[in-house]
């Protein structure tokens, strides 16, 4: 078991759990971020690439637009707008698949580009600290901005969450604990000054004076990128490094390593006065607000040992991975398993020809070397899932209640605390793949949940039904009624 | 197609049942070899065919389940048990003995249950405690130590004889251990002063292992170093050690402060039996042990409690067999009522307070 279990309670120690997987990001860390990515034959443009609502077509097929335009609205409270990436002309509005393990068709809006890539109207702000808070989150919004690290959640409303419940320290995600990614690091390390001044517009439109930056100690080069960048700033951005664990990115580790505290079960970090924004965020956030930029385009890593040139590429939200892929020396040929994010969380797909959306932060091709993929073995109980586990759940009894169909009791140790960070499988020397398990018995929870809502809700209509029917036909008898005695009454008066 | 192909996460650690197993029985080799050293080719023999019967009752076992053996052989985990059945067998047993537990290690000890993860005894405590009710005799004739090649080791014909023949063995070559010595005198009204320990305890040989005892329980010392080899590599957590070792060294000092007459010391019963052994590699089984740290603690202590009870007011000389069954039973109660808790809820699993009060 490992050592980091030496808390026996786990109340005492501040960082609980976690794996260290190897990093494998020595082959893109050291390369700046390729901008000369050429710009494809034709974009897709994914409709919902956030949490949330999908966004509403605001263009007609065969319109031209221009580069920042905005070709889709956010629908309803959680969403977000999407905007062109370049210059050109909206050919087609149709279903394409996702970047999703299922590859479902989504509403997608197809953009072929003019190749003259031109903005549209942007104005620049001088001061964006002059604007009121509130501001700030909206220009947030206008401009598509979610959350860059993976969940993809619009940003504004988190922001505005924060000014609801009075944010005392705003953390800033600079962790990347996931292996092979480097593109926050070269984020940080090529754009720490627009990075620091996204924190602080932040810190502005949230009314907070606390910022800290959580980087880990094995990017010590950001580290010193972000620690110039903030030092003009007084306490007001510290920059921190913390230790290098998986998954020190999760939101509720951080907070309870900068704060000692933890979330509610079923709170938000918010209830506890500290909201997270990774750093690719707070770079979108200031294109946003100080250039008027809506987030057209990202940072996303390129690598696993079936592309020959791995690399971090500036791409326009929209183009097919096959397309980045190809750019950075894919063999298909070598790939057993694509990934979209990292290696622990990250989502399978079932193939390439799916779209960059905002929220990835990483393209793996994967050999089949590198996900030593081998067939499940019997349990032995060893408890390094549970040593390993950082919400301090029972992987293995879950597992256990799973497999013999016991869901319900599953719940009992925690199934729906999981996180899917995947340190439990990512140890299992029995190769078991608990996330597996434990995504499938939540999925079929909530569908249970959903076929027992809908059962009560038929029955429901059918109660209600008879009863229409019901009083309709005591109605339609009353009327008969008063039909008869009137026609009785005519004919008495006629009589 | 296969699943990690397909499902989060993408990469895994290197660890693999196969290996964990290969790393116990790889502690366990200088404790073993000390002790064919100082008893001689019997124990070797015995030892052989202790984990040979275990392989082959495993294999039977897979192939009557129709699962497949070959496979499953490998991890490693028959072997393991076949050869901790050995440790704790006297290095002179008749060879059927060690058939006999390796049989019940494995048939009634896992097989039964399912196989391997699923049983709720430790296989090979469960053999040897049912030898030793079984066959008193043969399980509690103890052969003192010799030195290689010395006019007292056995020849390798006498050996095969020994082992396989049922020789008796030559007196002036069995004597007691040294808890099943103290048991007699204190039996017999004399205390620890004028007992025979007194001349014949030695805590360098009881450290070093020059005593009589099981095959491979008897050096301390060589058990420890392979223990810590264990907790080194992570194989095995310091939870369940230092409480078992922690809660036999107190409750020793405190009965010797008592009554120093009637109750041995610490340094005595950490260096006898199969304490080091019980604590390093049998309560440490991760398959019949709690799985959460805390759990663990309890158990170790529960097991260091049941050893020192055992041996000072039991019938049996040794407890640590006895002892680690009995926890072993108890290991699922822990592990309903001793669970880590869980981030942002308390440790009965209710959501934490809210600033404010607030639930």
């Amino acid at each position: 078991m490992a050592a980091l279990s030496f808390f026996p309670f786990g109340t005492s120690g501040r960082i609980r759990g976690g794996v260290h997987p190897e990093p494998r990001k020595e082959s893109t860390a050291d390369r700046p971020i390729e901008t000369a990515f050429p710009l494809p034959e034709r974009l897709y443009l994914s409709l919902q690439q956030h949490a949330g609502q999908p966004a509403e077509p605001v263009v007609r097929v065969g319109e031209k637009v221009l580069r920042g335009q905005l070709l889709a609205a956010g629908q309803g409270a959680i969403s977000a707008p999407v905007h062109a990436p370049t210059s050109g002309v909206v050919t087609d509005i149709l279903e394409y698949p996702a970047a999703h393990p299922s590859a479902l068709p989504t509403p997608t809006l197809l953009l072929e580009p003019d190749g003259e890539n031109r903005w549209i109207e942007t104005c620049e702000l001088a001061d964006p600290f002059s604007l009121p808070p509130e501001e700030i989150s909206t220009r947030v919004g206008a401009a598509g901005v979610v959350g860059m690290g993976g969940a993809a959640f619009p940003s504004a409303v988190k922001l505005n969450l924060g000014r609801k419940t009075r944010i005392q320290t705003l953390l800033i995600n600079g962790g990347e604990c996931e292996p092979y990614l480097t593109c926050d690091d070269r984020l940080m390390r090529e754009r720490a000054a627009d990075v620091v001044d996204g924190i602080l517009i932040m810190l502005h439109g949230l009314e907070c004076n606390q910022a800290i930056v959580g980087i880990e100690d094995n990017k010590p080069e950001a580290f010193a990128a972000m620690s110039a960048a903030a030092a003009p700033y007084g306490g007001k951005v510290q920059v921190q490094q913390v230790p290098s664990l998986y998954p020190m990115g999760w939101d509720k580790q951080l907070i309870r390593y900068f704060t000692g505290k933890e979330v509610p079960a079923g709170g938000r970090s918010a209830d506890i006065g500290v909201l997270m924004h990774n750093v690719a965020t707070a770079y979108a956030v200031q294109q946003a607000v100080r250039f008027g930029r809506p987030l057209v385009s990202r940072i996303v890593t390129v690598s696993g040992s079936a592309v020959s040139a791995p690399r971090n590429v500036e791409a326009p939200i929209g183009t097919l991975l096959a397309d980045l892929l190809a750019f950075c020396g894919h063999r298909p040929e070598d790939t057993a398993s694509y990934v979209m994010g990292g290696p622990m969380m990250g989502d399978f797909l079932p193939h390439p020809r799916v779209p960059l959306v905002k929220g990835a932060c990483g393209i793996l091709a994967l050999s089949r070397q590198e996900v030593a993929a081998s067939d499940a073995k019997a349990c032995i109980r060893c408890a390094r899932c549970v040593s390993a586990c950082p919400a301090g759940l029972l992987p293995l009894e879950m597992m256990a209640r799973i497999r013999a169909g016991q869901l319900e009791s599953a719940l009992g140790y925690g199934l729906k605390d999981c996180i899917s960070c995947g340190s439990c499988s990512y140890v299992c020397p029995s190769e078991i793949p608990l996330v597996h398990y434990f995504k499938y018995a939540s999925g079929e929870l909530v569908a249970r949940e959903q076929t027992k809502h809908r059962t009560e809700q038929t029955k429901r209509l059918a109660e209600e039904r008879q009863a229409r029917f019901e009083r309709q036909k005591r109605e339609q008898a009353a009327l008969a009624a008063q039909r008869k005695a009137q026609a009785q009454r005519k004919t008495e008066e006629a009589a | 197609m296969n699943l990690s192909l397909l499902s989060a996460p993408f990469t895994r650690s290197d660890s693999q049942v196969q290996g964990i197993m290969a790393a116990v029985m790889l502690a366990l080799v200088p404790a073993t070899v000390f002790g064919v050293v100082i008893f001689g080719w019997p124990a070797f023999f015995l030892w052989t065919v202790t984990v040979l019967s275990a392989l082959v009752f495993e294999a039977a076992c897979l192939a009557l389940a129709g699962k497949p053996v070959n496979a499953i052989l490998r991890d490693g985990s028959a072997m393991l048990s076949g050869w901790l059945v050995a440790m704790t067998l006297p290095p002179w047993a008749p060879w059927w003995i060690g058939v006999v537990g390796a049989g019940i290690a494995i048939v009634v000890g896992k097989q039964v249950f399912g196989g391997l993860g699923q049983n709720p005894f430790n296989p090979a405590m469960l053999a040897r405690v049912a030898l030793l009710v079984a066959f008193p005799l043969e399980m509690t004739t103890w052969t003192l130590p010799s030195l290689p090649f010395s006019s007292s080791a056995p020849g390798l014909f006498d050996s095969l004889a020994i082992t396989f023949a049922g020789a008796p063995a030559v007196d002036g070559m069995t004597g007691p251990t040294l808890i099943g010595n103290w048991k007699t005198e204190l039996s017999q009204g004399r205390g620890l002063s004028e007992s025979l320990i007194s001349g014949h305890y030695n805590v360098l040989a009881a450290i070093l292992g020059w005593k009589a005892g099981s095959l491979g329980e008897t050096s301390s010392l060589l058990v420890v170093v392979g223990g810590l080899w264990l907790l080194k590599k992570k194989i095995i957590s310091w939870h369940i050690p230092l409480s078992l070792l922690t809660t036999v060294a107190l409750s020793a000092s405190v009965f010797a402060l008592i009554d120093g007459e009637r109750y041995a010391g610490p340094v005595f019963h950490l260096t006898s039996g199969a304490v080091m052994l019980a604590a390093f590699f049998i309560a440490t089984d991760y398959v019949t042990s709690p799985s959460s740290p805390a759990g663990q603690l309890i158990f170790g202590a529960g097991c260091g409690l049941f050893i020192f009870v055992i041996r000072t007011w039991g019938a049996y000389p040794e407890g640590a067999g006895f002892s680690v069954l009995l926890m072993n039973a108890l290991t699922p109660v822990i592990d309903h009522y001793v669970r880590p808790r869980i981030y942002g809820r308390d440790l009965k699993g209710r959501p934490l307070d809210l600033p404010g009060g607030r639930r």
